[in-house]
């Protein structure tokens, strides 16, 4: 089995301030980190690994030279080569001017770890939430493709997913070569290893730049070649947190959450 | 780069470490306190990331990393949760250090790596109850007869016998020659003759069971006698002086929680109209506690780097390991104080942690012990 885990590095949300004057994400200092639905798509493939002891995980990634950061931390934890997509071209694409360069990547990582038999993904990145990368991607291949994927095993010549659907779970077989797209399992991903993570961090990663796809069209990358026009972005508004009553013991607690209702006439 | 003393693996073996003991052992930290159990998964876990064979060689299915990647990651782990050092500290150094140090190549090879798979414990008896900080004068015996040793005594505080596989026994075989008539053994814990006495109630550190180890014309086979005939003090001194380090760098961690807590609670307890924190008297205290903490990083970062460097440090060593103590006792005292009546309660973590750090200060070298060394060293 060859797998390819796309992933994109994100800035950790739980760290994330909002600039109360331009109401925009002030990102400096702030850690970025896998992006968490990525995270569940490399676990996915290293289950697969763990019971198909030959396949091969390959990680992509396109973002600035820092992303070589995500890739090395996929390696620390189970995938075996990682590539880094990264050009002035390329940036400030939307999702469909990014699932085209992906597309070429794909193609191009092909001709250097052969064909992959499946494609995962996250099902959306927490810092856009468009959960348009994956399928866009899936439809560029021509691949068949499951989203909101939970955990898949090889069957034969085909993947066995189960999916998330609103009335629970569904199993769907589908041929290779395929897309899945990843949400949140009930298991928390496997932790990096300290060997893995040492040679993670010796690792050179391979970064495919603007000279790496002499095939492709200028017109459908970068800022030009992406159709979305942003009118404005804003922050949910945060749901105000509610009152965590922990006193001393539960008698205390009990008295504190009763001043509070009495208080509020709600009692 | 944080600190003169850790490079690029340092700092990712330190950030795996945090990683884990906020996700995975800071939600069952106080379970473990209570119930007295650590969960076997965990010690697998922390096992298949590679903490219980850091110090381990390579051969053996350990990693082989120096004493600053152990530090880093003692340290982490004791923010959370001081019961899973112990896991960690036993693997590395007390189960294996006697082996890896003066162990054939066999015994290495059938000892080490269940202990770093997890998946055997190796316990280590050397206190006895009349023979603590002078060790050397231990009554336990073994005695020469045929192709084996009868051993015969009672070890007591001993680190998880209970579920070990194996326990390394400190024995005269030469009594008239005091410490070095003393030697050192392999002992399966199945063996006629060994037992168990009751699990101790302990004050802190209660996820790992400590009791005696009782020994009744217990027969070991000679090839358990792990280095040469005679020489196990020297092996124990210096298996204890890889301990020490990795005590003072728990202290390290559960100073550094602790502060963390005191700071987080007075600056949001407000008395007399304003945060702790904003009374003078407190602000200095917190002054206190976190100089005396980075004073005690210091002394335990040079040991370790001394160490790794090849330097000789058992002085570095000694003074790493009772200033951590006995700063650490301080400033968790300190912090639980600025809790008042809150820190007195079990449902806060302070609690535990005061709990916890008491026995740095007695164990593997008790402060009066590593004081000797020190003003030994200095008179020499």
């Amino acid at each position: 089995m060859n797998i390819l885990v796309c992933v994109k590095q994100v800035p950790d949300t739980t760290e994330i301030k909002i600039d109360p004057v331009k109401n925009t994400l002030i990102r400096d200092g702030v850690p970025s980190i896998v992006n968490p639905f990525d995270g569940y798509a490399l676990e996915a493939a290293a289950r697969i690994k763990d019971k198909n002891p030959d396949t091969k995980i390959v990680v992509l990634t396109m973002g600035p030279p820092q992303a070589t950061a995500a890739i090395k931390e996929c390696l620390a934890i189970a995938a075996d080569k990682g590539y880094l997509v990264s050009g002035r071209t390329f940036g400030g694409s939307d999702t469909l001017a990014t699932s085209y360069i992906l597309y070429n990547a794909v193609k191009k990582v092909e001709e250097l770890e052969g064909k992959f038999d499946a494609i995962f993904c996250g099902k959306q990145a927490i810092d856009g939430d468009t959960a348009q990368v994956g399928p866009e991607l899936a439809e560029h291949l021509g691949y068949p493709q499951v989203t909101y994927g939970l955990e898949a095993e090889v069957d034969g010549d085909m993947l066995k997913v189960k999916k998330e659907v609103e009335e629970g779970v569904e199993v769907i077989g589908v041929k290779f070569p395929c897309l899945v797209t990843y949400t949140k399992p009930a298991w928390d991903p496997r932790y990096p290893t300290i060997k893995r993570k040492m040679a993670a961090n010796r690792a050179e990663i391979p970064v495919l730049g603007d000279d790496a796809f002499p095939d492709i069209d200028t017109t459908r990358i970068g800022l030009k070649g992406s159709p979305t026009n942003v009118k404005k972005t804003f922050v949910p508004q945060k749901k105000s947190g509610g009152v965590k009553i922990k006193e001393a013991d539960n008698e205390a607690s009990a008295k504190k959450l009763f001043e509070l209702l009495s208080g509020a006439s709600i009692i | 780069m944080s600190s003169p003393f850790f490079n690029e693996d340092h700092e990712s073996i330190r950030e795996m470490a945090r990683d884990f003991a906020n996700k995975t052992l800071a939600p069952i930290a106080a379970d473990i306190d209570k119930n007295e159990e650590f969960p076997m998964d965990v010690v697998g876990q922390m096992a298949e990331m590679g903490f219980l064979g850091l110090k381990i060689p390579e051969e053996f299915g350990g990693l082989g990393l120096d004493m600053r990647s152990y530090v880093c990651v003692m340290e982490e782990i004791a923010k959370k949760c001081a019961t899973a050092t112990l896991f960690i500290s036993s693997a590395n150094s007390l189960s294996t250090a006697p082996i890896v140090i003066s162990g054939t190549p066999e015994q290495k090879e059938k000892y080490l790596p269940g202990v770093v798979a997890g998946e055997e414990f190796i316990a280590f008896a050397l206190t006895e109850p009349n023979a603590g900080s002078d060790a050397a004068s231990m009554t336990t015996k073994a005695v020469e007869d045929g192709d084996s040793y009868i051993l015969n005594g009672r070890k007591c505080f001993i680190t998880m016998a209970p579920i070990s596989k194996y326990s390394i026994v400190y024995a005269k075989t030469n009594p008239e020659k005091g410490a070095k008539g003393i030697s050192c053994f392999m002992v399966d814990m199945s063996l006629p003759g060994v037992s168990c006495g009751k699990h101790e109630e302990k004050m802190g550190q209660r996820g790992v069971p400590v009791s005696d180890v009782v020994l009744e014309d217990v027969r070991v086979p000679k090839d358990c006698l792990i280095g040469e005939l005679d020489l196990g003090f020297i092996n124990a001194m210096k298996t204890l002086s890889v301990g020490r380090i990795g005590v003072a760098s728990m202290c390290l961690g559960m100073a550094a929680e602790a502060i963390e807590l005191a700071v987080e609670h007075t600056k949001n307890r407000v008395q007399f109209g304003k945060p702790l924190c904003k009374h003078q008297a407190i602000a200095f205290m917190l002054a206190e506690m976190e100089t005396k903490l980075n004073a005690a990083r210091g002394l335990v970062y040079n040991a370790a780097w001394m160490m790794d460097n090849g330097m000789k440090a058992d002085k570095e060593a000694s003074m790493a390991k009772f200033f951590a103590a006995e700063a650490g006792i301080e400033i968790v005292n300190k912090a639980l104080q600025l809790f008042g009546g809150y820190g007195y309660s079990r449902e806060y973590e302070i609690e535990r942690i005061y709990r916890d750090i008491r026995v740095c200060s007695i164990y593997e070298g008790s402060s009066q012990v590593q004081q000797i060394v020190i003003s030994g060293q200095m008179l020499k």
